[in-house]
Protein backbone atom coordinates (compact mmCIF):
# COMPACT_ATOMS: atom_id res chain seq x y z
CA UNK A 1 0.00 0.00 0.00
CA UNK A 2 2.28 2.45 1.05
CA UNK A 3 4.71 1.19 -2.12
CA UNK A 4 1.51 2.35 -4.27
CA UNK A 5 1.40 5.92 -2.45
CA UNK A 6 5.51 6.20 -2.53
CA UNK A 7 4.67 5.34 -6.59
CA UNK A 8 2.14 8.01 -6.97
CA UNK A 9 3.86 10.51 -5.40
CA UNK A 10 6.85 10.40 -7.44
CA UNK A 11 5.29 9.53 -10.81
CA UNK A 12 2.93 13.10 -10.55
CA UNK A 13 6.28 14.87 -9.05
CA UNK A 14 8.35 13.52 -12.80
CA UNK A 15 5.83 14.02 -15.15
CA UNK A 16 5.01 17.62 -13.45
CA UNK A 17 8.59 18.50 -13.16
CA UNK A 18 9.27 17.29 -16.59
CA UNK A 19 7.01 19.57 -17.36
CA UNK A 20 8.44 22.48 -15.46
CA UNK A 21 11.18 22.09 -17.54
CA UNK A 22 10.24 23.78 -20.38
CA UNK A 23 8.27 26.46 -18.69
CA UNK A 24 10.64 27.85 -16.07
CA UNK A 25 11.58 31.26 -17.19
CA UNK A 26 15.24 30.42 -15.47
CA UNK A 27 16.99 28.19 -17.68
CA UNK A 28 19.22 27.21 -14.39
CA UNK A 29 15.68 26.51 -12.36
CA UNK A 30 14.86 24.34 -16.03
CA UNK A 31 17.95 22.14 -15.26
CA UNK A 32 16.95 21.31 -11.74
CA UNK A 33 13.77 20.87 -12.81
CA UNK A 34 15.16 18.42 -14.76
CA UNK A 35 17.42 17.29 -12.31
CA UNK A 36 13.78 16.80 -9.82
CA UNK A 37 12.29 15.12 -13.01
CA UNK A 38 14.83 12.32 -12.95
CA UNK A 39 15.06 12.00 -8.99
CA UNK A 40 11.38 11.17 -9.21
CA UNK A 41 12.36 8.56 -12.23
CA UNK A 42 14.95 7.09 -10.19
CA UNK A 43 13.10 6.66 -6.99
CA UNK A 44 10.56 4.91 -9.31
CA UNK A 45 12.89 2.45 -10.80
CA UNK A 46 13.96 1.80 -6.74
CA UNK A 47 10.48 0.82 -6.21
CA UNK A 48 10.50 -1.18 -8.86
CA UNK A 49 12.74 -3.33 -7.96
CA UNK A 50 16.40 -1.88 -9.88
CA UNK A 51 17.90 0.05 -7.03
CA UNK A 52 21.62 -0.29 -8.57
CA UNK A 53 20.11 1.83 -12.11
CA UNK A 54 17.31 3.83 -9.98
CA UNK A 55 20.40 5.20 -7.74
CA UNK A 56 22.90 5.64 -10.26
CA UNK A 57 20.66 7.68 -12.66
CA UNK A 58 20.43 9.89 -9.70
CA UNK A 59 24.36 9.73 -9.13
CA UNK A 60 25.02 10.66 -12.62
CA UNK A 61 22.22 12.94 -13.30
CA UNK A 62 22.99 14.99 -10.46
CA UNK A 63 26.23 15.51 -11.69
CA UNK A 64 25.13 16.31 -15.15
CA UNK A 65 22.17 19.04 -14.30
CA UNK A 66 25.20 20.76 -12.50
CA UNK A 67 27.16 21.21 -15.36
CA UNK A 68 24.27 22.21 -17.60
CA UNK A 69 23.52 24.73 -14.82
CA UNK A 70 26.92 26.22 -15.78
CA UNK A 71 26.52 26.07 -19.39
CA UNK A 72 23.04 27.66 -18.92
CA UNK A 73 24.49 30.55 -17.07
CA UNK A 74 27.73 30.76 -19.53
CA UNK A 75 25.87 31.12 -22.79
CA UNK A 76 22.35 32.21 -22.23
CA UNK A 77 20.71 35.25 -22.00
CA UNK A 78 18.63 36.19 -18.65
CA UNK A 79 20.18 33.05 -16.91
CA UNK A 80 18.53 34.26 -13.77
CA UNK A 81 14.87 34.15 -14.93
CA UNK A 82 14.00 38.22 -13.88
CA UNK A 83 12.08 38.40 -17.09
CA UNK A 84 9.97 36.49 -17.90
CA UNK A 85 10.31 34.25 -21.53
CA UNK A 86 9.40 31.73 -23.55
CA UNK A 87 11.88 30.96 -26.26
CA UNK A 88 9.50 28.42 -28.61
CA UNK A 89 9.30 27.58 -32.24
CA UNK A 90 6.73 25.77 -33.95
CA UNK A 91 4.88 25.75 -30.96
CA UNK A 92 1.54 24.18 -32.20
CA UNK A 93 3.28 21.62 -33.79
CA UNK A 94 5.40 20.70 -31.07
CA UNK A 95 2.30 20.36 -28.39
CA UNK A 96 0.59 18.03 -31.29
CA UNK A 97 3.44 15.68 -31.65
CA UNK A 98 4.18 15.51 -27.82
CA UNK A 99 0.18 14.79 -26.83
CA UNK A 100 0.36 12.80 -29.87
CA UNK A 101 3.27 10.31 -28.94
CA UNK A 102 2.00 10.34 -25.60
CA UNK A 103 -1.74 8.81 -26.31
CA UNK A 104 0.13 6.48 -28.70
CA UNK A 105 2.87 4.83 -26.53
CA UNK A 106 0.45 4.73 -23.67
CA UNK A 107 -2.44 2.86 -25.69
CA UNK A 108 0.12 0.62 -26.66
CA UNK A 109 1.66 0.60 -23.12
CA UNK A 110 -1.67 -0.13 -22.05
CA UNK A 111 -3.90 -2.54 -24.59
CA UNK A 112 -0.78 -4.73 -25.87
CA UNK A 113 -0.96 -8.20 -24.45
CA UNK A 114 2.08 -8.20 -22.18
CA UNK A 115 3.21 -11.37 -20.25
CA UNK A 116 2.75 -10.21 -16.63
CA UNK A 117 5.63 -11.99 -14.91
CA UNK A 118 6.86 -10.16 -11.76
CA UNK A 119 10.27 -10.31 -10.64
CA UNK A 120 11.59 -11.62 -7.78
CA UNK A 121 13.53 -8.30 -6.75
CA UNK A 122 15.52 -9.34 -3.48
CA UNK A 123 18.75 -10.14 -4.93
CA UNK A 124 18.69 -7.97 -7.96
CA UNK A 125 22.12 -5.91 -7.82
CA UNK A 126 23.79 -8.94 -7.16
CA UNK A 127 22.15 -10.63 -10.10
CA UNK A 128 23.27 -7.41 -12.34
CA UNK A 129 26.69 -7.63 -10.87
CA UNK A 130 27.20 -11.26 -11.50
CA UNK A 131 25.88 -10.82 -14.95
CA UNK A 132 28.14 -7.74 -16.39
CA UNK A 133 31.04 -9.30 -15.36
CA UNK A 134 30.09 -12.41 -16.59
CA UNK A 135 27.95 -13.73 -19.91
CA UNK A 136 27.15 -10.13 -20.62
CA UNK A 137 30.62 -8.38 -20.17
CA UNK A 138 30.70 -7.91 -23.85
CA UNK A 139 28.06 -5.04 -23.61
CA UNK A 140 29.51 -3.68 -20.48
CA UNK A 141 32.85 -3.27 -22.09
CA UNK A 142 30.97 -2.15 -25.06
CA UNK A 143 29.44 0.84 -23.38
CA UNK A 144 32.69 1.42 -21.62
CA UNK A 145 34.71 2.04 -24.95
CA UNK A 146 31.84 3.78 -26.28
CA UNK A 147 32.24 6.06 -23.87
CA UNK A 148 36.03 6.18 -23.79
CA UNK A 149 35.49 7.57 -27.52
CA UNK A 150 32.84 9.90 -26.64
CA UNK A 151 34.96 11.71 -24.07
CA UNK A 152 37.72 11.73 -26.71
CA UNK A 153 35.37 12.66 -29.05
CA UNK A 154 34.11 15.25 -27.12
CA UNK A 155 37.62 17.24 -26.28
CA UNK A 156 38.62 16.75 -29.94
CA UNK A 157 35.45 18.86 -30.97
CA UNK A 158 35.16 21.14 -28.48
CA UNK A 159 38.97 21.96 -28.36
CA UNK A 160 40.21 25.34 -29.35
CA UNK A 161 42.87 23.97 -31.60
CA UNK A 162 41.81 22.10 -34.73
CA UNK A 163 43.56 19.48 -36.53
CA UNK A 164 44.19 22.30 -39.21
CA UNK A 165 45.40 25.21 -37.00
CA UNK A 166 43.48 27.48 -34.62
CA UNK A 167 40.10 26.03 -34.74
CA UNK A 168 39.00 30.00 -34.73
CA UNK A 169 41.12 30.97 -37.33
CA UNK A 170 39.17 32.40 -40.53
CA UNK A 171 35.23 31.48 -39.25
CA UNK A 172 32.96 34.05 -39.73
CA UNK A 173 29.47 35.14 -38.20
CA UNK A 174 26.29 33.68 -40.44
CA UNK A 175 25.50 35.08 -43.29
CA UNK A 176 29.04 36.42 -44.34
CA UNK A 177 30.72 34.93 -47.13
CA UNK A 178 34.52 34.61 -46.36
CA UNK A 179 36.52 36.78 -48.96
CA UNK A 180 39.88 34.03 -49.08
CA UNK A 181 37.55 31.31 -50.10
CA UNK A 182 40.33 28.78 -52.17
CA UNK A 183 38.69 26.03 -52.33
CA UNK A 184 35.77 25.01 -55.01
CA UNK A 185 32.42 23.08 -53.48
CA UNK A 186 33.49 20.01 -54.94
CA UNK A 187 36.59 19.43 -53.15
CA UNK A 188 36.72 17.36 -50.14
CA UNK A 189 38.48 18.84 -47.19
CA UNK A 190 40.20 15.08 -46.73
CA UNK A 191 42.35 15.88 -49.98
CA UNK A 192 44.67 18.26 -48.44
CA UNK A 193 48.17 17.32 -49.26
CA UNK A 194 50.44 17.53 -45.51
CA UNK A 195 52.21 20.34 -46.10
CA UNK A 196 49.50 22.98 -46.90
CA UNK A 197 48.15 22.25 -43.60
CA UNK A 198 48.57 25.43 -41.91
CA UNK A 199 47.17 27.06 -44.59
CA UNK A 200 43.54 25.72 -45.01
CA UNK A 201 43.18 26.78 -41.26
CA UNK A 202 38.98 26.85 -41.40
CA UNK A 203 38.59 24.07 -43.79
CA UNK A 204 36.89 20.94 -42.19
CA UNK A 205 38.41 20.90 -38.67
CA UNK A 206 37.95 17.84 -36.59
CA UNK A 207 35.30 16.77 -39.24
CA UNK A 208 37.70 14.97 -42.04
CA UNK B 1 1.48 0.23 -8.71
CA UNK B 2 -0.09 -1.17 -11.68
CA UNK B 3 2.15 -2.33 -15.05
CA UNK B 4 -0.37 0.20 -16.82
CA UNK B 5 0.19 3.40 -14.32
CA UNK B 6 3.98 2.99 -14.97
CA UNK B 7 3.69 2.64 -19.13
CA UNK B 8 1.51 6.00 -19.07
CA UNK B 9 3.68 7.61 -17.06
CA UNK B 10 6.87 6.91 -19.04
CA UNK B 11 4.47 7.33 -22.31
CA UNK B 12 3.96 10.79 -20.55
CA UNK B 13 7.49 12.03 -19.73
CA UNK B 14 8.53 10.88 -23.29
CA UNK B 15 5.86 12.78 -24.75
CA UNK B 16 7.01 15.85 -22.92
CA UNK B 17 10.37 15.59 -23.85
CA UNK B 18 9.43 15.33 -27.41
CA UNK B 19 7.46 18.38 -27.47
CA UNK B 20 10.45 20.00 -25.48
CA UNK B 21 13.01 18.60 -28.33
CA UNK B 22 10.31 19.89 -30.86
CA UNK B 23 9.79 22.91 -29.02
CA UNK B 24 12.72 24.54 -27.55
CA UNK B 25 15.21 27.07 -29.52
CA UNK B 26 18.43 27.14 -26.96
CA UNK B 27 20.47 24.42 -27.53
CA UNK B 28 20.76 22.98 -24.38
CA UNK B 29 17.32 23.11 -23.96
CA UNK B 30 16.40 21.06 -26.68
CA UNK B 31 19.38 18.21 -25.03
CA UNK B 32 16.99 18.82 -22.25
CA UNK B 33 14.23 17.39 -23.95
CA UNK B 34 16.24 14.48 -25.29
CA UNK B 35 17.29 14.21 -21.76
CA UNK B 36 13.33 13.57 -20.83
CA UNK B 37 12.55 11.42 -23.38
CA UNK B 38 15.34 8.85 -22.50
CA UNK B 39 14.47 9.01 -19.08
CA UNK B 40 11.06 7.58 -20.49
CA UNK B 41 12.53 5.06 -22.34
CA UNK B 42 14.86 3.82 -19.25
CA UNK B 43 11.23 3.50 -17.22
CA UNK B 44 9.30 1.90 -19.37
CA UNK B 45 12.50 -0.70 -19.98
CA UNK B 46 13.01 -1.14 -16.51
CA UNK B 47 8.88 -1.50 -15.86
CA UNK B 48 9.24 -4.42 -18.38
CA UNK B 49 11.46 -6.01 -16.44
CA UNK B 50 10.15 -6.04 -13.46
CA UNK B 51 6.93 -6.48 -14.11
CA UNK B 52 6.65 -8.38 -17.37
CA UNK B 53 9.75 -10.00 -17.92
CA UNK B 54 10.06 -11.93 -14.94
CA UNK B 55 13.45 -9.96 -13.71
CA UNK B 56 16.09 -12.00 -15.94
CA UNK B 57 19.41 -9.86 -14.99
CA UNK B 58 19.90 -9.30 -18.75
CA UNK B 59 17.00 -7.03 -18.77
CA UNK B 60 18.70 -4.78 -16.43
CA UNK B 61 21.41 -4.49 -19.15
CA UNK B 62 18.72 -2.38 -21.18
CA UNK B 63 18.67 -0.08 -18.59
CA UNK B 64 22.70 0.42 -18.54
CA UNK B 65 22.37 0.92 -22.16
CA UNK B 66 19.82 3.32 -21.93
CA UNK B 67 21.86 5.38 -19.14
CA UNK B 68 24.88 5.00 -21.58
CA UNK B 69 23.32 6.58 -24.48
CA UNK B 70 22.12 9.52 -21.74
CA UNK B 71 25.90 9.88 -21.15
CA UNK B 72 27.02 10.00 -24.85
CA UNK B 73 24.43 12.26 -25.54
CA UNK B 74 25.09 15.20 -22.79
CA UNK B 75 28.74 15.01 -23.47
CA UNK B 76 28.59 15.55 -27.42
CA UNK B 77 26.31 17.64 -27.23
CA UNK B 78 27.96 20.02 -24.46
CA UNK B 79 31.11 19.70 -27.09
CA UNK B 80 28.87 20.57 -29.77
CA UNK B 81 27.24 23.73 -27.97
CA UNK B 82 30.53 24.47 -27.14
CA UNK B 83 32.19 24.31 -30.87
CA UNK B 84 29.41 25.90 -32.55
CA UNK B 85 29.60 29.25 -29.74
CA UNK B 86 33.24 29.46 -30.65
CA UNK B 87 32.74 29.97 -34.33
CA UNK B 88 29.58 30.98 -34.73
CA UNK B 89 28.53 32.90 -31.71
CA UNK B 90 25.24 31.13 -31.78
CA UNK B 91 22.84 29.77 -28.51
CA UNK B 92 20.20 29.27 -30.38
CA UNK B 93 18.90 27.31 -33.87
CA UNK B 94 17.36 30.16 -35.48
CA UNK B 95 20.82 31.70 -35.31
CA UNK B 96 22.51 29.05 -37.55
CA UNK B 97 21.41 29.76 -41.26
CA UNK B 98 24.23 26.97 -42.70
CA UNK B 99 26.09 23.73 -41.62
CA UNK B 100 29.30 25.08 -43.17
CA UNK B 101 31.77 25.49 -40.24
Amino acid sequence: MIRDALFYVFAVGAVLAGWRVFRADSMVRAAYWLLAAFVGVGLILVLLGAEYLGLITILMMAGEMTIMAIFMVMFMMNPAGLNPMTMVHQHRAAVVAGVGSFLGLATVGVLADFPRRAADATHTTAELGTELLGDSMLVFETAGVALLATMIGAVAIASRRGRFGDAQDGSAPPGIEEPGEERGPGEGAGEAPEHEEMEHMHHGGGAS
Amino acid sequence: MSFDAVMIVAAALFGIGVYGALSQQTFVMIMMGLEVMIAGALLAAVAMWSMAAGGTPKGQLLGIVALTVMAVEAALGFALIVGIYRIRKADMTEKLRRLKG
